[in-house]
C-alpha cells in the first residue's frame, strides 16, 4: 500500500512539476495579502517540528518558518503550519498549498531539477551515523566489521549501510525491521551491536533507551543528507527572500548579534553590522522587504546559533553538538555570503 | 392369641405418608458455585485442560497488565527522568505524568488555549444532543431531532471554526486536533452515512434506470477503493485540479471522503435488510394504497432497519476506528496526537509509547463498547414482537 501510494505520489509530482512552473510568480504579494505564511513542515520529528504540550509547534524548521514570517510581517506568529508527510510534501508545495517547504528535506539533484523545487540553502547538515554500546569499546565505524546492525527496512539508510561496509570490505550482519520503533527496541534488547539512522535521529532515539548512558554515538558520518527549506520554481524574488533569511541568520551569528544584543547592534559602528541591521544601505528593500528585515528576524527568532541550540543543541534535550553545522570559522561548514 | 390386639397396636403405630416428601437438594457436588464450576468449566478432561490453560493465560496477561498500569506505574514527575528505570526502581510501568501533561493536547490538539472553552461547549452540546436522541423516554424527542440535525451542526460550525461577526475569532482547522477531531470526523461520518446509505440502497433497488445506475456506480466505485486511497487522492490530487483559492479545507476534504465512503458501505448493509423483507409486505403496503415514500417510511424501512441493526453498528464501529486514517493527510486525530507526543524528547523513555497506546486503546474501547451496548439494548427492545433472541 505504502509503495503504491508513493509511486502514485511521485507520478503526480512529476506530471505537475512542469505545469506548476508557471504557478504564481507573486508569492510575496500573495502571502502579504493573505496576512499569513503557509509553511509546510514536519509535525512528527523531535528537534525539527513537533507540537509541544500546549500544541505550539517547535523545532529548527519551524523556527525557520517563523523567521521568514518575522521578516515579512514583523510577527513570527503569522505562520500557518501545514503538517506534511514525506509523500505529499512536494505536491503541497507545487500546488501552492504551502509557500515554503521546511520539512527536513534532503537536497538532491533530482528534487532540485525535475521536481521543480529550488532549495534555498542547508539549515542542517545531517548524515547517517551509528549508535553502539559502550561495552563494545568501538571508537570508529571502521571498527564495526562483523557487527550486527539494526536498521529500518527499505530505506536509503539500509542501502547506505551496505554500501559503506562493502566499500570498506567489512562483513555486515543487518537485522532489519519494518519501523524505526521496532529497530530501536531490538537494539535496546541487545539483539544487535549497533543501530543506524540519520545522526539527528540517533540523539532522539538514544533518549528512548532503557539505559541511554550505556550507548554512544560514533563520530563517523557515512552519508550526506543536507536538509534545507525549498520553494517552487518560477518565483525568483521569493526564492531570494527565503534564501537570504537563512543567510541573515548565519551572518547574525557570525557577527555575534543575538536576540538579546540586537538593540546594541543597532548602535554599532561596525560597517558589516550596520549593513546587516539596515543602518546602512537599502538591502532589505532590494529583496522586497523592509530596511530592518534582519532586526525583525533576530529580535523574534534569534540568529542561527540560537535557533540551533534551542531546538536541537545544548538548550534542548537532544543535546546535539554543532559538528558540521558550526560556522565556517569555528570548524563547521555553515557559511553565508555577505550582505552588501 | 394376641393377634388382634397386636394388629391393632400395629395399626396405631402405623404412619401413612399423606403428602409427597419434598425433593432432596441435589448432591453438594451438583449445586452452588461448586456445581456451576463442575458443569461449566470441569465437565470433561478436555474442558479441564482448557480451563486451566485459559486461567493461566488470564492470570499471566492480567497480572502483567495490572502491574504495568498500576503497581509499577509512575504517578508523579516532571520529565523523563521520573519514568526511567533506576537501581532503586528496576521495573517501571506506565508513565502517567506524561499523560497528565499531554492530556490537554490529546483533547484539543493545537487549538488556541484561550479559545478552548469553545471546544468544551461543543462537547457539552454534542453530549446533550446524543443523550436526547438516544434516550427513548426523553421528553420532546422531535425537538431533540431538530436540535441534533439542524441546531447542533450550525452552532458547532460557528463555535469551532469561529465567526468574527459574533466576536469568535477564526480558528483554522489545521489547529484542531486530538479527541476533538476524532469526535467531529466520526460524528459527521456516522450522521451523514446512515441517511445517505438508505437513499443509495433504495436507489439501487429502484425501477428508474438512471437512479439505479448512479447508485450502483457510486457504491461499487467507492467500495472498490481503499479509504486510504480516497483520503490520499483528496489531499494530494484535489489541490492540483482546482485553483489555489478554491482548495477546500483539509479537514473538510477528509470529512467528505469519509462520509461518502461510509455511505457506500451503509447502503449495502441497508440493502441486505431490504432484501430480507418478504414481498408480501410490499404488496400489502401497496394494497393499502400507500405511495412509495409512505410505503418505505411506514412499512418497509422500520422492519429492514431492525434486522440490520447489528450490521449497522458493525459498520459504525468500523467507521469510528477508521477515522484514525485521517493522519495520512496530516490531520492530528487522537491517535496522531499520541504518536506525536510520544516522540517528544522531554518524555522519551522506553515506557512512553506503551503508555500512550494504552490511553488510545482505552478511549476507543470505551466508545465502541458503549455503541455496542446501546445497539444491543435497541435490538432487544425492537425484537419484543418476535422474541428473536
Amino acid at each position: 500500500m505504502k509503495r503504491i501510494a508513493s509511486i502514485l505520489a511521485l507520478a503526480v509530482v512529476l506530471a505537475v512539476a512542469l505545469a506548476a512552473q508557471s504557478a504564481s510568480a507573486q508569492t510575496l504579494k500573495t502571502v502579504k495579502d493573505r496576512g499569513m505564511l503557509n509553511c509546510g513542515s514536519n509535525g512528527t520529528l523531535a528537534g525539527f517540528g513537533l507540537p509541544d504540550a500546549q500544541g505550539k509547534w517547535a523545532g529548527l524548521d519551524v523556527d525557520f518558518c517563523r523567521a521568514v514570517a518575522a521578516a515579512i510581517f514583523n510577527d513570527p506568529a503569522k505562520v500557518k503550519f501545514v503538517a506534511l508527510t514525506a509523500k505529499d510534501r512536494f505536491t503541497a508545495l507545487q500546488s501552492g498549498e504551502v509557500d515554503l517547504l521546511a520539512r527536513n528535506t534532503t537536497w538532491t539533484s533530482s528534487r532540485d531539477t525535475s521536481l521543480g523545487l529550488n532549495f534555498t540553502g542547508v539549515n542542517y547538515y545531517d548524515g547517517q551515523g551509528f549508535m553502539v554500546r559502550k561495552a563494545l569499546k568501538v571508537n570508529s565505524a571502521l571498527e564495526l566489521a562483523g557487527a550486527s546492525v539494526c536498521v529500518q527496512q527499505g530505506t536509503t539508510t539500509e542501502l547506505n549501510l551496505a554500501d559503506y561496509f562493502n566499500a570498506h570490505k567489512m562483513q555486515l550482519k543487518t537485522v532489519t525491521f519494518a519501523t524505526a520503533d521496532e529497530a530501536i527496541k531490538a537494539y535496546d534488547a541487545g539483539r544487535c551491536d549497533a543501530y543506524t539512522t540519520d545522526a539527528s535521529g540517533l540523539y532522539a532515539e538514544r533518549l528512548r533507551l532503557a539505559n541511554a548512558g550505556d550507548s554512544i554515538i560514533l563520530p563517523d558520518i557515512i552519508s550526506k543528507e543536507p536538509l534545507g527549506p525549498a520553494v517552487r520554481h518560477g518565483d525568483d524574488q521569493w526564492f531570494d527572500i527565503v534564501k537570504w533569511v537563512h543567510f541573515a541568520m548565519i551572518n547574525a551569528e557570525e557577527l555575534n548579534i543575538t536576540s538579546k544584543t540586537i538593540s546594541d547592534a543597532l548602535k554599532s559602528d561596525n560597517p558589516e553590522i550596520k549593513r546587516l541591521v539596515g543602518a546602512d544601505g537599502n538591502f532589505g528593500e532590494q529583496l522586497g522587504l523592509t530596511k530592518d528585515w534582519v532586526v525583525r528576524i533576530v529580535k523574534h527568532v534569534g540568529n542561527y546559533g540560537e535557533a540551533f541550540e534551542r531546538n536541537v543543541g545544548q538548550g534542548s534535550s537532544l543535546k546535539i553538538s554543532r559538528g558540521l553545522n558550526a560556522l565556517w570559522n569555528k570548524g563547521g561548514i555553515q557559511y553565508a555570503p555577505p550582505v552588501r | 392369641m394376641t393377634g388382634v390386639a397386636g394388629e391393632r397396636a400395629y395399626a396405631d403405630l402405623a404412619f401413612v405418608q399423606r403428602a409427597p416428601i419434598g425433593a432432596l437438594p441435589p448432591p453438594l457436588a451438583m449445586r452452588g458455585p461448586w456445581g456451576w464450576l463442575r458443569a461449566n468449566l470441569f465437565s470433561s478432561a478436555f474442558n479441564i485442560v482448557l480451563t486451566v490453560v485459559m486461567l493461566a493465560l488470564i492470570v499471566w496477561i492480567g497480572k502483567s497488565t495490572i502491574d504495568f498500569l498500576f503497581i509499577d506505574a509512575v504517578w508523579v514527575g516532571h520529565d523523563r527522568t521520573a519514568c526511567m528505570a533506576s537501581e532503586q526502581r528496576p521495573h517501571v510501568g506506565a508513565c502517567w505524568p506524561f499523560v497528565w501533561e499531554r492530556l490537554n493536547y490529546f483533547t484539543y490538539g493545537s487549538y488556541p488555549i484561550p479559545q478552548r472553552w469553545r471546544v468544551d461547549v461543543f462537547f457539552a452540546m454534542l453530549a446533550i444532543g446524543v443523550a436526547w436522541l438516544l434516550w427513548l423516554e426523553a421528553p420532546r424527542r422531535d425537538l431533540g431531532a431538530l436540535y441534533f440535525f439542524v441546531v447542533l451542526p450550525v452552532c458547532s460550525f460557528i463555535l469551532l471554526s469561529g465567526a468574527p461577526a459574533l466576536g469568535l475569532e477564526t480558528v483554522d482547522t489545521s489547529l484542531w486536533g486530538g479527541v476533538l477531531v476524532t469526535v467531529v470526523v466520526s460524528t459527521v461520518g456516522i450522521v451523514v452515512s446512515l441517511p445517505l446509505g438508505i437513499v443509495l440502497a433504495l436507489g439501487r433497488r429502484s425501477r428508474m434506470p438512471a437512479v439505479r445506475l448512479f447508485s450502483v456506480i457510486f457504491i461499487e466505485f467507492v467500495r472498490g477503493v481503499p479509504l486510504i486511497t480516497v483520503l490520499f487522492m483528496a489531499s494530494v490530487m484535489l489541490p492540483l485540479f482546482v485553483p489555489e483559492d478554491l482548495t477546500p479545507d483539509k479537514l473538510l476534504r477528509a470529512l467528505i471522503g469519509i462520509a461518502l465512503f461510509a455511505s457506500a458501505y451503509m447502503a449495502e448493509v441497508v440493502r441486505a435488510g431490504l432484501q430480507a423483507i418478504p414481498r408480501g409486505q410490499y404488496e400489502a403496503a401497496t394494497a393499502l394504497g400507500l405511495k412509495f415514500w409512505p410505503q418505505m417510511g411506514l412499512v418497509i424501512l422500520p422492519q429492514a432497519l431492525r434486522v440490520t441493526i447489528p450490521n449497522i453498528v458493525n459498520t459504525t464501529i468500523g467507521l469510528f476506528k477508521d477515522t484514525t486514517l485521517v493522519f495520512i493527510v496530516g490531520i492530528f486525530d487522537l491517535l496522531r496526537t499520541i504518536e506525536v507526543a510520544r516522540i517528544d524528547p522531554k518524555w522519551a523513555t522506553p515506557v512512553t509509547s506503551p503508555t500512550g497506546y494504552a490511553v488510545a486503546a482505552l478511549f476507543y474501547w470505551v466508545f465502541c463498547y458503549a455503541m455496542a451496548r446501546y445497539a444491543r439494548h435497541m435490538e432487544l427492545r425492537l425484537s419484543a414482537g418476535q422474541e428473536r433472541r
